[in-house]
């Protein structure tokens, strides 16, 4: 099936507009869509009519042009109609927000789509989703904009099961700022489910990076996903809700009641190379990571940090999330040495992590990042950067940014969420290198590149 | 894989649910996996006669469809050391319900490891290798991928135990030989795919590991219902 017009529409069609309820989901998915996208929108309703000035057409056929994208928003027993006029017009594809299918028992309205859908090798999503948002092009979620934060454009598509934690997912990608290609809400995932769009990402020029939010797979699902997953060249990161044991199931084998659903999952999504967020939190800054590095390391992390407490947790976190901080060499603690400002070099730590102490100036973390880039025996660099400390400029995140674009070596940084730290947060993030505003957020982000490929 | 030997067994046991012991050690040794020298004895004689063959001490299992876990009913007797032990538990055992033999068979030595399947209902086919004996469900130290397996799944099966150092030789004891715990588990993967939905999960629990081979000693294959 081809997915151009459904997920890159320059055109759209919303069949269900309401002639009275300005806050019916459909009439919000038209308003916003004619007021801030730029793409073609017509508005269907069989009672023809007027939607804010604009004409409303009695049936799909009845527009004057061959539309790329469908959003069908009427009652689930309209919905197969509807989708045949779609079809006949020649409609790209369909997003079905509509519910009232498989999760209410009405399997069999939800087949009737599927059937048609195959037979006239039409693609849609849903139904009983939110849809597609891609910012900049198209936005077929029935949230009023300025109820929501919408993430930027970027190279981190996400696909959800549940519409609300996709909605949640993108406040979160808005709050770290990291951008998406696209979001797909997919509901019953009738038709296009985790794997066709995994096929269909893993050759979009716009994605680098994936993120899913997983319910749980239909019969043998499970087993396409990550076959898909391990033809994909791109990084691959999911979260799974359900996660605790079946209780109170008898299971006459130690095998069943050792090899749980999600003991499974997490096993075999990591042996196809599928990195597995546990939260919503290591989602974000998993994505984060990979949406600025494609390259994997090894897990030897060098820590540079203002403050030996900082430089101390994150050992601990390292630890606990599998990552290495070895100790340097001599030869490589002396050479930094020498690069320090006077009086830092008497008093710093560079043993790993190298602490440059509340005397640093901006030139040291400059140093210490070039040292740590230079040498190969560590494979990423977290940052702790307070800028607090009176040595420290907003210009920092620009300098440290520029070590990276010259030596190539990942580095992660955390830096305070302040408002007045933003200057030295977006000269990290502007030139691309991924900012937590927690230490653990920092070390997931180090985590994230130690990714095994398939 | 599958010949016509291993499909009557499993034809054979549908009609209670699983495969009786002595059955599915036969169909492991047809798919090529070590077991101990064993005997479905019917009669204390045939037992006897068994005995005298591979020699004392020995282990005796009862057999029956109603008996799924021997253990806890007392339906396991290891270290019998003469004909007379052997004929009491012989005797013993004929007491169970549906009772349609003794399984005798040699004693193992050697790490115990469970090595184990599934028919998942998202993943299909699933190997699990972990920590063995009758404290399994205590320990839940087991690694789990998706068959078929190659070599290198088993290296990595093995090191994300925590109980990995035991197999590498822990304290003055040998590391287990590796070789033939990849070729058991290569061998079982095959199986397994063969297998597929004609089962629903298998325990080989425990498996024998020491530094010369890798032997089933018990093992338990449950059916899916029909």
């Amino acid at each position: 099936m081809n997915y151009k017009r459904l997920f890159e529409p320059e055109s759209m069609v919303v069949v269900g507009v309401s002639l009275h309820n300005d806050r019916h989901p459909a009439n919000i998915i038209f308003r916003k869509n004619r007021l801030r996208y730029p793409i073609r929108v017509f508005a269907v309703n069989p009672k023809g009519g007027l939607i804010q000035g604009d004409r409303v057409y009695k049936r799909v056929a009845d527009i004057p042009e061959k539309v790329d994208l469908a959003v069908i928003a009427v009652r689930a027993d309209l919905v197969p109609d509807t989708l045949a006029q779609c079809i006949s017009a020649g409609v790209g594809g369909a997003v079905v927000i509509s519910g009232g299918f498989a999760e209410v028992g009405r399997q069999d309205l939800q087949d009737r789509l599927v059937d048609m859908a195959v037979e006239a090798d039409f693609p849609f999503v849903g139904p009983n989703c939110l849809g597609i948002f891609s910012p900049g092009r198209v936005d077929t979620f029935f949230l009023p904009g300025e109820r929501t934060v919408r993430p930027e454009s970027g190279n981190v598509a996400l696909v959800s099961q549940s519409g609300g934690v996709l909605v949640d997912q993108m406040v979160n990608f808005a709050g770290e700022g990291v951008g998406l290609s696209v979001a797909v809400s997919i509901g019953n995932k009738a038709l296009v489910d985790e794997v066709a769009l995994l096929e269909y990402l893993s050759k979009d020029e716009g994605t680098d990076a994936i993120g899913f939010y997983l319910e749980g797979f239909k019969k043998n699902g499970g087993r396409a996903f990550v076959e898909a997953a391990c033809h994909c060249p791109k990084a691959i990161v999911a979260l799974k809700s359900g996660k605790s044991p079946e209780g109170g199931r008898a299971v006459s084998s130690h095998t069943a009641s050792l090899a749980g659903d999600y003991a499974v999952f997490s096993q075999v999504i990591s042996q196809f190379g599928v990195l597995e967020a546990r939260t919503q939190f290591e989602l974000v800054s998993f994505c984060e990571a990979l949406s600025c590095y494609g390259e994997t390391i090894d897990g030897k992390i060098g820590v540079i940090t203002g403050s030996g407490g900082h430089g101390a947790l994150t050992v601990d976190l390292c630890s606990a999330h599998g990552l290495e901080v070895p100790v340097l060499s001599k030869k490589i603690q002396e050479g930094l040495k020498q690069d320090l400002s006077p009086s830092v070099q008497a008093i710093a730590s560079t043993g790993n992590p190298i602490d440059l102490t509340g005397s640093a100036v901006d030139d040291d973390f400059v140093a210490a990042a070039e040292c740590l880039s230079r040498t190969p025996e560590v494979g990423c660099i977290v940052l702790l950067v307070l800028p607090y400390s009176p040595g420290t400029t907003s210009d920092l995140g620009a300098r440290l940014s520029e070590v990276y674009h010259r030596e190539k070596k990942p580095m992660v940084a955390y830096v305070p969420n302040l408002e007045r730290y933003r200057m030295l947060i977006e000269g990290f993030e502007q030139n691309h290198i991924p900012v937590s505003p927690a230490i653990e957020g920092a070390v997931l982000m180090a985590k994230a590149l130690r990714r095994r490929t398939c | 894989m599958l010949n016509q030997e291993i499909l009557e067994i499993l034809s054979k046991s549908k009609a209670w649910g699983w495969v009786l012991e002595p059955e599915a050690k036969r169909l492991l040794a047809l798919s090529g996996i070590a077991v101990p020298r064993f005997a479905w004895a019917k009669t204390p004689d045939e037992a006897i006669a068994f005995a005298e063959q591979i020699g004392y001490p020995l282990i005796a299992k009862v057999v029956s469809p109603s008996v799924i876990h021997k253990t806890e009913v007392k339906g396991v007797a290891l270290n019998i050391e003469n004909k007379i032990a052997l004929t009491e538990t012989f005797h013993r055992f004929s007491a169970f319900d549906d009772f349609q033999g003794v399984l005798v068979e040699e004693t193992l030595q050697g790490l115990e490891v469970i090595v184990g399947a599934k028919i998942d209902d998202q993943f299909g086919p699933v190997i699990l290798l972990g920590v063995g004996g009758t404290g399994v469900e205590i320990y839940q130290d087991v690694s789990l991928r998706m068959a078929p397996i190659m070599p290198e799944d088993v290296e990595s099966m093995v090191k994300g135990l925590k109980a990995h150092r035991l197999f590498e030789g822990y304290r003055g004891s040998e590391p287990i030989n590796i070789e033939a715990l990849t070729r058991m588990l290569m061998d079982f993967s095959s199986l397994i795919m063969a297998l597929d939905e004609k089962i629903m999960s298998i325990d080989l629990n425990p498996v024998f590991c020491s530094a010369a081979t890798c032997t089933v000693g018990d093992a338990r294959i449950m059916l899916p219902e029909s």
